[in-house]
């Protein structure tokens, strides 16, 4: 492994790692909000009982998402310098807009995690809601930067200057919508899956059933509602990249050959020498219909783009199939449960339905981390699309192979760290929480 | 627009000091405790700032976004310069931030507490000695930015006695922030006590390591002596933080514990004020008389306009609420069992 890659592994890895963090940090919030909501309507201990609990985890998550994101604003600078010497000033706004975000957050942790039994109930429960909605638009701001670099707006590149710097626009720029409006979907998928599946597989269990039966039915209805507005959502990002990122685009679809009436290609072996996919499943037409919203309509495809422009294919088209395929698969789960809650409420009390969510706990994770693949090793070898190549930002300090094993070893143990704690957390329920 | 974005650059790293420092502070007391008298410290601690533990940290991450987005070429010339300490400084940032967490989350009280604790101290011990390190370094004239060879580039930049012994220094005023912080907490003479030799103990550790730091300087050849002595700003800086130390000492003593914080806060301020005046607004100092300016590195007006707006607007919203925030919990501190 040389150095620039082991650079682009490691920011792989700690965004990878980061992203659970935030995605959790910005969604179980609501859900938080809607038991403590229940609780003080109701009165009902159970509701107490499930929004402590969850404040617990999300104490948990916080934290560690807290300090994986120091991190990340770090090694932006570790790893990047030639990148943020230009890009800093010009993609800056929604990271000082997010400081702002971050600190609200925090501050609000603090009342709602610490300010039970001291504050007007209905306060401490606005604190709360605060959280959520800060952390929603502190992700929505990291994105739209994450956004620039796709489609770099607000300067003017003219003889290896950025001038005319102008950091609203940069904010505002084309791809930012599209992504902000996908990213926050799937915070809230793949978290209510997550969290849907431990609480189903804990009824399956036999474990406290009433505590359990509640969290359940708040996360899984958050997820499902999710789950079935995700593909929309994603049909106008895959729109979007075909007029943006044509070679993203083909990318995703191991699109080899410019053409109309192209293509949907499922599953399949991209062999990039030849340049073909081998043992997939055509849909003639759909593809120009999916970038274009026309049957006929022409796709670009990887000839068009010079050689040294090409993303790697394999990878991005794996991903791109990794997503969709899980989308789809939680789309279905959702239809099935929705159907069951209003035609079928025998079904709600089945064991393959709880089975069926257990299985999906991790798919909406798995989801978010093949999207962010398919956004970033699709813009290679670009870091600012079009304007910067990755290789001429990366660090000139040499012996990053050895940062990125030690990360890699800090992070892993995080992770078991983070799972050894929610086990704790969770086989504690019984004696915490089930007097009732 | 740029002094407002100075301004709060600078503020955000007072801030960090003071808060941030307090906190590692803590941990580096529980490093100095017997075994006896860890857990009274530890949960002292956590009445204090369990609320704003998380506020407390968010002005590293101020500064930082204020440094990449208005002062680019500072922020990417440090990142190369000082890779190494940085990622240390980010190791131990990591370790600290789930030790605490984990050592009060974790449902199940067994051996794993233990390894938490010792984890949070040695963190709390290595995270400011190398934020220490990196201060003492951008002044120390040793980072040299055409350097070629891996020593001269990425390790003599930090590693030097001048470094060092700020990375120490930093230590000891953490701790002094922290056990001062802590005689208001405790609610029996017996810890106002403890807490007050630790502080004492501390305090004497600042002087030391002072007086190392003087020695350094004068030992690289770095004008400290002359930035600190050499006008009124820092002589009047240096005067009324001894005369606020005694003034201490003597409350301290009188058993008056009311104005103890502000008064070490006041000292912390002049101790950063004196170091930083003489040569602002050239931030970083390189070798061979090269130097990185916060007036000459800034990014384009467009941005700073920008940025200071944002950060302007974020105060509006931060400040009530975190004085609110602590307000309440000063009120009614957190009962621990
Ligand atoms: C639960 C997670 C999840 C699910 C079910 C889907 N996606 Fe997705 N997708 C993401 C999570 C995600 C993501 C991780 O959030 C990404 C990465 C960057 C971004 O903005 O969103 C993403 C990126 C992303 C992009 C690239 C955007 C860009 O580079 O600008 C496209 C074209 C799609 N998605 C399309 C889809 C389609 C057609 C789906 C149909 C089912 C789909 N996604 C399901
Ligand atoms: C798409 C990618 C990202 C999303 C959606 C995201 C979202 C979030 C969210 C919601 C939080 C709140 C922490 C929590 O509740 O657990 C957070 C924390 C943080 N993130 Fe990210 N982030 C992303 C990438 C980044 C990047 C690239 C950086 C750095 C440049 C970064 C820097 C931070 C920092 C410094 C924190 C800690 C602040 C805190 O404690 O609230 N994030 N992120
Ligand atoms: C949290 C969600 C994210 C994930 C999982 C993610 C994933 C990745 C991956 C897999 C790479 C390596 C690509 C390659 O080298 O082939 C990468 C690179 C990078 N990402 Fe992201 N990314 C995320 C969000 C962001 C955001 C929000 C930013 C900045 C605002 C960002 C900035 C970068 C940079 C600077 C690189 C290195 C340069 C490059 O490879 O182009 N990423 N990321």
């Amino acid at each position: 492994m040389n150095d620039f890659i082991a650079a682009r592994s490691q920011m792989a890895l700690s965004l990878g790692f980061h992203i659970i963090f935030s995605c959790i940090g910005m969604v179980m919030p609501f859900f938080m909000a809607v038991a403590h909501y229940y609780w003080i309507k109701t009165g009902e201990p159970v509701y107490k009982n499930v929004t402590k609990a969850w404040s617990k985890g999300v104490a948990i998550f916080f934290a560690t998402g807290a300090v994986s994101g120091t991190v990340l604003s770090f090694e932006l600078g570790l790893l990047w310098p030639g990148f943020m010497k230009h890009a800093g000033p010009i993609f800056g706004m929604p990271f000082s807009l997010e400081g702002t975000a971050f600190f609200i957050e925090a501050i609000a942790l603090g009342f709602f995690l610490y300010g039970w039994d001291r504050f007007n109930k209905w306060f401490h429960w606005i604190t709360g809601v605060v959280v959520g909605v800060s952390g929603l638009a502190s992700g929505i701001l990291v994105v739209a930067a994450n956004a620039w670099m796709n489609s770099p707006a607000g300067f003017d590149y003219i003889n290896g200057e950025y001038v005319n710097i102008d950091p609203i626009a940069a904010m505002f720029n084309a791809a930012w919508f599209s992504q902000a409006l996908h990213m926050t979907i799937a915070a809230f998928v793949a978290t209510g899956f997550a969290v849907a599946g431990v609480h189903a597989f804990m009824i399956l269990k036999g474990r406290n059933i009433l505590f359990h039966t509640k969290s359940f039915k708040i996360a899984a209805t958050f997820g499902c509602v999710a789950a079935l507005l995700q593909p929309l959502s994603g049909d106008i990002s895959a729109k979007d990249v075909a007029v943006r990122q044509p070679a993203k685009l083909a990318a995703m679809e191991a699109h080899f050959k410019t053409e109309k009436s192209a293509s949907l290609i499922i599953g399949g072996i991209p062999d990039e020498k030849n340049k073909k996919v081998d043992y997939a499943i055509k849909l003639p037409g759909f593809l120009s219909f999916l970038a274009h919203g026309d049957f006929k309509s022409e796709v670009t495809g990887l000839d068009k783009i010079p050689e040294e422009n090409h993303p790697p294919v394999t990878i991005t088209h794996f991903a791109f199939q990794i997503m969709v395929g899980t989308g789809m698969a939680m789309m279905l789960i959702s239809a099935i449960y929705f159907f069951s809650h209003f035609k079928q409420k025998n079904w709600l009390k089945s064991d393959w339905l709880l089975k069926l969510f257990a299985i999906a706990t991790p798919l909406g994770f798995i989801a978010v981390e093949a999207g962010w693949t398919v956004t970033e090793v699709g813009r290679q070898p670009w870091i600012i699309y079009n304007v910067m190549r990755t290789a001429d930002a990366v660090t000139p300090m040499p012996g990053i192979t050895y940062s990125f094993y030690l990360f890699t070893a800090v992070y892993v143990s995080l992770a078991v760290f983070v799972v050894f704690m929610l086990y704790r957390q969770i086989k504690m329920v019984g004696k915490l929480y089930d007097k009732y | 627009m740029l002094y407002v974005v100075i301004t709060f650059l600078w503020a955000s790293i007072l801030l960090y000091l003071l808060l941030g420092g307090a906190d590692y502070g803590a941990g580096i007391i529980e490093l100095f405790t017997s075994r006896k008298n860890k857990e009274i410290t530890r949960k002292t601690l956590y009445s204090a700032i369990g609320p704003i533990w998380e506020a407390n940290h968010m002005w590293l991450i101020i500064a930082i976004v204020i440094l990449f987005v208005g002062f680019p070429v500072i922020y990417s010339t440090m990142s190369v310069n000082m890779h190494i300490p940085l990622t240390i400084m980010l190791l131990g940032i990591i370790a600290r931030g789930t030790a605490f967490t984990f050592r009060h989350y974790d449902a199940v009280v067994d051996d794993m507490q233990s390894i938490y604790n010792t984890i949070f101290a040695i963190s709390s011990f290595i995270t400011p000695l190398f934020l220490g390190i990196i201060a003492g370094s951008t002044v120390s004239g040793h980072i040299d930015p055409g350097a070629t060879d891996f020593l001269s580039a990425y390790i003599f930049s930090w590693l030097h006695w001048f470094a060092i012994t700020v990375g120490l220094f930093t230590v000891a005023i953490c701790g002094f922030l922290a056990s001062v912080y802590l005689i208001g907490e405790s609610d029996n003479d017996h810890d106002r006590l403890r807490f007050a030799h630790k502080a004492q103990f501390f305090n004497i550790a600042a002087v030391v390591c002072g007086m190392l730091v003087f020695a350094a300087s004068l030992y690289e050849h770095i004008p400290l002596i002359e930035w600190v002595f050499g006008n009124w700003v820092g002589r009047i800086a240096i005067i009324s933080a001894t005369l606020s130390l005694i003034l201490m000492w003597y409350l301290l003593y009188h058993g008056k514990i009311g104005l103890l914080r502000p008064l070490a806060g006041f000292q912390v301020t002049m101790i950063l004020l004196t170091t930083t005046y003489k040569h602002f607004p050239k931030i970083v100092l390189l070798k061979g008389g090269g130097y990185l300016s916060l007036m000459e590195h800034s990014g384009q007006e467009k941005t700073l306009e920008a940025l200071g707006l944002a950060l302007l607007i974020g105060s509006v919203f931060i400040l009530p609420a975190l004085f609110y925030l602590i307000y309440s919990f000063q009120k009614r501190p957190l009962e621990v069992h």
